[in-house]
């Protein structure tokens, strides 16, 4: 066979958490995994997760009283009901199990210390006795938007110490990982997938990979926002966007955007909610803590989307610190000390030290919020199963799964990498052992040609045209400043027509880079249209969505409207069409109604229809819209009625 | 800097080689910049490529010195650009690739394969005493010791220790730095099953800590500040050790 082709059962697209995680389970169960990464699998940027994974261990003394159920609702109320209640519950209950399994494979989790603790607490001190009884089980920090103390962490390096430790695994199993490669297209034929065209970043030629199933483990899109974001520059939504380029695979929720509240200003570098979670607050330009105001029962500590906003909102209301690049606040970290913060947040010490040049024990940190996570990303069925295309899986951030709805809680991401990779990883194990390899080496072929093709031709264009990063960064400054925190009709209408624009410019846009080989200039141009479409499905969504939810803020539309868009967004751009049509489903069978998240308002438009009938056809309708059938039957691991037990 | 003082003019010598083109020659060229505040390798080599020179190969990921992608020979010391300053730097600035590693072009080496074959050389993975059990407590530690193993774990795998290796310069077998000190994190780890003699052979042979010759710039340019020297004390401690008990095993 030529090494234009290489087989493998499954082909795991992305050396993330969530892909390693899959690809664990698939060589587990006997099939042969083959794992593609931008990056050495150690640098994807789950190693950036900092302070926490949310999993209700309940070790700690404000952590007591947590269980699986307590986290599903807190999850439930941070999505602002987005979320489909039987993946949230999946989640909920095995999140445990992926923290314990973490400890198994090597990560040094913070331990309880049994006996008098010492904590801030919505900034006062106080001291807690631990139960000695709990003494080296794995600690709990606070994190935003729950009920008890649920963080699990290892310093504020916790992505990092889960990314070794699941990595080693992937050494120790002896699974292939082809670092500086990158899947520019799926192959299918239109109902199955079977394989990917790939690029490889050491030396610019391509080569196919046909695959029993694919899945794609890309992370975020966060890099559609230009530099205002909190992602590594790789975060680039290659995988949705290769699903999107289909036309049969929908991306779901691709409007809801988070906001991280803390990223330092300018540069947007992550400063860990775990700083806010130990008692660290936030600061105006006159030192005030207006977030008690603001928020009276959760403080800082409501969820990222209610934070950014009141920021945002404050800082428009004349009162954050001007500077050259823009207006931010202050986050106050000092009072926890020297010893606190070259321990427990030693990654937050590092990076004010790197960055800004200040000491957090001495000095504020400036602060403001920056684009930080994708909801949206490759629409699939609770199995990981995308829809639309048999063979084709989706995890982790990259997928919309859909246990985050319009706003995810901090800490969840991590934790929905190694459930999900868990999951997933075993449905793909089943669906591949199955069955033999279909290498339709014809579909493969012409697949590859027109890759290569699009290569060439970007490098047969010639004379005066646009430049690909200026077209970056005008889509960077439309996402930021009108697809952003506060979103209104006039100003998504403007984004629409600028995004449409930058897409009739890259078809004009000129290399200047000819070079053979890698050449940097054609890989990102490779990229950039992908990258504009993914912003078209965003900006068109929040045009489309005329109500606000979790991080979906519509400022002409100010209520979350239960009546009219208790749905999920569906989006899916046909071959040959120049605009991307939407669709609307339900978010799957709803057991815990929609009410008050508990901070951010209480207004609502009240849903009109009864649960039993919006609960009665989620099924069809999802089906209708290209689910595909999962393992178990829809709603079996919904507990029904559980969350009435823990709600009073 | 303050508005003002004139903006220093930055002159950047930079190694260039792109081993994918037959007409390419290891030459540098030079790029000038003008400085602005708070500008780091990241900036300003982004800058040069998007506005100077596109083909200009380089790696960053994260930006925010966690992810150990971008680590290079600035003015002939390995450091992380991304969060090198400028203003750290004098006028003239000279970027290298780090050596010891495979290149890619220009300022990008292969550091993934590296690191992937230390770790399958050192196998430096848990060795388990049990498999995983689902519904099963987890097993107690204290919370001295997960500190103890988390700072040998934040190691990013860089490569800045190997490169200012004396030794690794000259032998590719040596583990280095980030070696050794993934070593001694699984040595010092409860929950890994293996016996100090077990570590006897990845330790005390060619490749091993026996074979340091003590110039210790590893200690010196580690931008996450691991304690190497203790590393290495500590690696030798127990490999004594280890020696001793062998020999009591056969009297």
């Amino acid at each position: 066979m030529s090494s234009k082709l290489i087989t493998t059962d499954v082909l795991i697209i992305g050396g993330g958490l969530a892909g390693e995680r899959c690809a664990i389970e698939a060589a587990a169960a006997g099939q042969e995994a083959l794992i593609l990464s931008l990056v050495p699998p150690r640098r994807s940027h789950s190693c950036a997760a900092q302070g926490g994974m949310q999993a209700a261990l309940a070790n700690c003394a404000k952590a007591s009283g947590d269980s699986p159920t307590v986290h599903f609702l807190d999850t439930v109320r941070g999505s602002d009901w987005g979320a489909d209640q039987e993946v949230a519950n999946i989640f909920a209950e095995e999140a445990p199990i992926a923290v314990r399994e973490l400890a198994h494979f090597g990560v040094p989790w913070s331990r309880v210390r049994g006996g008098k603790n010492h904590y801030f607490i919505k900034g006062e001190e106080v001291d807690i006795d631990e139960d000695i009884e709990s003494d080296g089980l794995i600690g709990q920090r606070d994190f935003g938007g729950t009920a008890k103390w649920r963080a699990c962490y290892a310093a504020a390096g916790t992505g990092h110490a889960a990314l070794y430790a699941v990595d080693s695994e992937v050494v120790r199993l002896g699974i292939t990982v082809r670092d500086r490669t990158e899947a520019v297209a799926l192959i299918h034929d239109g109902s199955r997938c079977v394989g990917a065209v790939v690029r490889d970043l050491r030396n610019g030629s391509h080569f196919t990979v046909m695959a029993k199933a694919t899945v794609i483990a890309t992370g975020g899109y966060g890099r559609i926002y230009g530099q205002y974001t909190s992602n590594a520059t790789i975060n680039e939504g290659t995988g949705a966007s290769i699903a999107l380029d289909t036309g049969v695979v929908p991306l779901g929720n691709m409007e809801a955007v988070q906001f991280h509240p803390t990223t330092l200003s300018p540069s947007g570098i992550l400063v860990t909610e775990g700083c806010r979670g130990d008692g660290g607050y936030l600061l105006d330009k006159n030192g005030d803590r207006f977030m008690v105001a603001a928020e009276p029962e959760k403080q800082e500590l409501a969820s990222r989307d209610v934070v950014s906003r009141h920021m945002q909102q404050h800082m428009r209301d004349g009162f954050g610190i001007e500077s050259p690049y823009g207006p931010h606040l202050w986050l106050d970290i000092r009072h926890l000390g020297e010893e606190h913060l070259r321990t427990k947040l030693l990654e937050v010490w590092d990076i004010c030290r790197d960055f800004v040049g200040r000491n957090p024990a001495k000095e504020l940190i400036p602060v403001r919020p920056t684009q930080h996570y994708s909801m949206g990303g490759v629409r699939v069925n609770k199995d990981g199963q995308a829809y639309g295309l048999a063979g084709l899986f989706a995890v982790g951030e990259a997928s919309c799964w859909d246990m985050h709805g319009f706003n995810r809680l901090g800490g969840n991401s991590l934790a929905e990498t190694l459930v999900s990779g868990r999951i997933v990883g075993r449905e793909v194990a089943k669906y591949a052992s199955g069955r033999e390899l279909q290498a339709d080496t014809g579909l493969a072929f012409a697949a590859l040609a027109d890759a290569e093709q699009r290569a060439a031709g970007w490098l047969a264009r010639s004379g005066a045209g646009p430049n690909v990063y200026e077209i970056r960064d005008a889509m960077g400054e439309t996402m930021m400043h009108k697809v952003g925190i506060f979103r209104n009709g006039d100003e998504l209408g403007e984004a629409v027509a600028e995004i449409g624009q930058l897409l009739d410019d890259c078809d004009n846009a000129v290399l200047r880079c000819k070079d053979p080989g890698v050449n940097p200039e054609l890989a990102f141009a490779l990229r950039l249209k992908g990258m504009l479409r993914l912003a078209m499905t965003v900006a068109r969504g929040a045009q489309a969505r005329t109500e606000s939810r979790g991080a979906h803020y519509r400022s002409d539309f100010p209520l979350r409207n239960d009546r009219d868009w208790l749905n999920r967004t569906l989006v899916r751009w046909g071959v040959d069409e120049s605009e991307p049509s939407f669709s609307y489903e339900p978010t799957g069978i709803v057991d815990l109604p929609p009410g008050h998240r508990g901070y951010g308002s209480d207004e609502r438009i009240e849903m009109t229809d009864t649960l039993d009938h919006y609960n009665e056809d989620v099924l069809q309708v999802q089906t209708g819209h290209g689910r595909l059938a999962s393992t178990e039957e829809m709603g079996s691991r919904l507990k029904r009625g559980a969350w009435k037990a823990v709600t009073g | 800097m303050s508005d003002t003082e004139q903006a220093r003019r930055l002159r950047f010598e930079i190694f260039r080689y792109n081993p994918e083109d037959e007409n390419s020659e290891p030459h540098t060229d030079v790029f000038e910049l003008d400085e602005t505040p708070f500008m780091t390798l990241y900036i300003a080599l982004n800058q040069i490529r998007e506005k100077q020179d596109p083909g200009l190969q380089f790696d960053f990921a994260c930006r925010s010195a966690i992810c150990g992608s971008c680590a290079m020979m600035v003015n002939g010391r390995p450091a992380l650009a991304c969060r090198t300053l400028t203003s750290d730097l004098p006028e003239k600035i000279q970027l290298y690739p780090l050596p010891t590693f495979k290149l890619i072009g220009d300022l990008s080496v292969d550091t993934g394969t590296w690191f992937r074959e230390m770790a399958e050389k050192t196998e430096a993975w848990i060795h388990e005493r049990l498999p995983f059990d689902p519904d099963a407590l987890e097993q107690r530690m204290s919370d001295d010791v997960a500190a103890a193993i988390y700072e040998g774990d934040r190691c990013i795998e860089c490569g800045c220790c190997v490169a200012s290796c004396g030794l690794a310069n000259v032998d590719d077998t040596f583990l280095a730095g980030a070696g050794l000190n993934r070593v001694a994190r699984f040595m010092m780890d409860p929950r890994d099953s293996r016996s100090d003699s077990e570590w006897f052979d990845v330790v005390a042979g060619d490749q091993g800590v026996f074979a340091c010759i003590g110039m210790m710039a590893c200690e010196d340019v580690c931008p996450k500040e691991l304690p190497l020297l203790e590393v290495y004390a500590y690696l030798r401690r127990k490999t004594l050790g280890a020696r001793f008990l062998a020999k009591g095993d056969k009297a």
